[in-house]
């Protein structure tokens, strides 16, 4: 599975989806992966083909839950929760 | 050559996204990565008022002539896109450097007083400087004065939200490393007082509660259905007031915005209901391209200026954005916006009482995004003190405390005390009761040495007062 692009989404696409942009950023930075674009947004933004993966949090499941490739934060803060379920991805 | 650079500096998109260039350039980022940031926080802006006008002429303006004829007094939403959006017509110069001023003054406190707080909840400090440029421009200031005033108050509520939240924060999230920032924090901080009264309770995760309402979350859908609704009960009623067999020039004259639901200078003729409909969510179209706007705006500028925050302060503590106590209490977040939202239906009619019995005031409309996300903050809030029976007591005082604090925030409010929008959470209008009171009686300098007072008490504070060994806030 190629990720190109990962859609951060939280209610009004304002304030946590970009602290977890920014988390996302840093942990693919991190694991030396370049070449990704990661952008953030509303819910109402987060449908197939608008991205390849999407981070959410977990009070957000529903939204999300017929998207293909989906990642659920517990604790949308938590760097390692995050690092590890991006691993999923590159193996 | 020097008018040039005026006008350059007083032109609002070009200046946030000099902001935006600055704050690129000291993160040491790319050439590719400052163009790009600069111009996408610039189109941001653009976007923000092509939303604002489409909101205001295809939607707000016609909402606030018809409520007026339906039931003869100001009906308001409370709706902060919306209303700095129209805030930003006239001061969107003055937001900018009180934006700008205000998040450097918020790494001064956090660094020399004991809040050491960096508020990364970009969009409300962006709403923040629009409500407080506003506020102070009644104050007889402005420039250089109302740019280092605003930004002085902006940086100094920037630190004292978060702080007051703290304590339930910190049970919450059971950590202390995190703090929480968002400008409803006045109201949380009253609905965990609430909760307190009901210590020992039950948990609202302890109940089964089902989950189908949270398909609100989403912004879009939340209002379009409210603003639908409250388009649909107002075009009724002034319907069977007869508006639709009246002289229509006549209507026109006293209600300019209503050539829509009249069908004037049109060749088809729209059923009013179908305008109701389409007219509601023009609304949230209109909230949405703002929503978008912002969200370029602060996209950069929110991370130059947490890496620039992390360098200055080392130990500060991030206040993040209200959905982050969501997950620790789902429950608490649908309680507290059911409950919240009930509260707000019961203030609207206490306020339309007053207005009838003792003195005008404008009628806060029960507005579904403030209700759903100050709402299920003050839920979890008022849970993590006082368990399910805090956390109904508390949400629903919290959404009466914010229908009536915006009705006593509408007369000082300046430019904006006739808009047919305001802010909505609590902050704001305890920021624009405070500082719009004083501002009533201290004007122009004195109004500066008041903000500036303001701005260094906690930093005194720190310097002069002992240190109580258990409880410094490292």
């Amino acid at each position: 599975m190629n990720i190109n692009k990962i859609l951060c989404c939280c209610g009004s696409g304002l304030g946590s989806s970009m602290l977890v942009r920014m988390n996302v950023e840093k942990a693919l930075k991190q694991k030396g992966i370049s070449g990704v674009d990661v952008t953030h947004s509303s819910v109402s933004d987060a449908v197939e083909g608008a991205a390849d993966l999407f981070v959410v949090g977990k009070d957000l499941e529903e939204f999300v839950q017929n998207l293909q490739h989906v990642i659920v934060l517990d604790n949308i803060m938590d760097m390692n929760e995050l690092s590890e379920k991006l691993d999923q991805y590159w193996k | 050559m020097l008018d040039f650079i005026i006008n350059i500096l007083s032109t609002p998109a070009i200046l946030v996204g000099l902001m935006a260039l600055l704050g690129l350039v000291l993160q040491k980022k790319s050439i590719e990565d400052v163009v790009k940031g600069t111009v996408k926080t610039i189109v941001g802006f653009l976007v923000l008022s092509a939303g604002a006008s489409f909101l205001q002429t295809g939607s707000l303006n016609a909402f606030g002539d018809l409520f007026n004829y339906a039931f003869g007094m100001q009906g308001v939403v409370p709706n902060n896109e919306a209303i700095v959006s129209l805030g930003l017509v006239d001061f969107a110069t003055d937001t900018a450097y009180i934006m700008c001023i205000g998040m450097i003054a918020n790494i001064v406190i956090a660094r020399f007083s004991r809040m050491n707080y960096i508020f990364l909840t970009g969009h409300h400090t962006l709403y923040m400087a629009c409500m407080i440029a506003v506020i102070l421009s009644v104050g007889e200031l402005s420039g250089f004065a109302l740019w280092v005033s605003g930004g002085l108050l902006l940086g100094l509520i920037m630190v004292l939200s978060p702080a007051i939240c703290q304590p339930t924060m910190r049970k919450i999230v059971k950590t202390d490393e995190l703090a929480f920032g968002h400008f409803g924090g006045f109201g949380y901080w009253f609905s965990a007082q609430i909760g307190k009264l009901f210590k020992g309770g039950k948990s609202t995760e302890e109940v089964n509660f089902p989950k189908r309402m949270s398909f609100l979350r989403d912004t879009t859908v939340a209002i379009g259905l409210t603003m639908v609704v409250f388009y649909l009960v107002v075009s009724a009623v002034a319907v069977s007031k007869g508006i639709l067999d009246a002289d229509a020039t006549k209507i026109l004259a006293d209600y300019p915005n209503l050539g829509g639901l009249l069908n004037v200078g049109s060749e088809t003729t729209v059923h009013w209901a179908v305008w109701a409909i389409t007219s509601g969510l023009s609304f949230a179209g209109g909230v949405y391209i703002i929503l978008s706007g912002v969200r370029l705006i602060i996209g950069e500028i929110v991370p130059a200026f947490k890496g620039i925050a992390e360098k200055l302060v080392p130990n500060a503590k991030p206040a993040l954005d209200c959905p982050v106590v969501f997950p620790y209490a789902p429950n608490a977040v649908l309680i507290g916006f059911l409950v919240s939202f009930l509260g707000g239906i019961v203030g609207l009619f206490i306020l339309g009482a007053v207005d009838n019995a003792l003195f005008p005031v404008a009628l806060i409309l029960p507005g579904v995004i403030p209700h759903f996300f100050c709402g299920a903050t003050a839920g979890v809030f008022a849970n993590a003190e006082g368990g399910l029976r805090g956390c109904v007591a508390g949400s629903f005082l919290h959404g009466l405390l914010i229908t009536f604090l915006p009705a006593i925030c509408m007369p000082v409010m300046g430019a904006l005390n006739f808009a047919n929008s305001t802010f909505s959470d609590a902050d704001f209008s305890i920021m624009g009761i405070f500082i719009g009171n004083i501002a009533q009686f201290i004007q122009g300098n004195g109004l500066m040495i008041v903000c500036i007072v303001l701005f260094l008490l906690p930093i005194v504070y720190n310097f002069v007062m002992p240190k109580k060994a258990p409880k410094t806030e490292q």
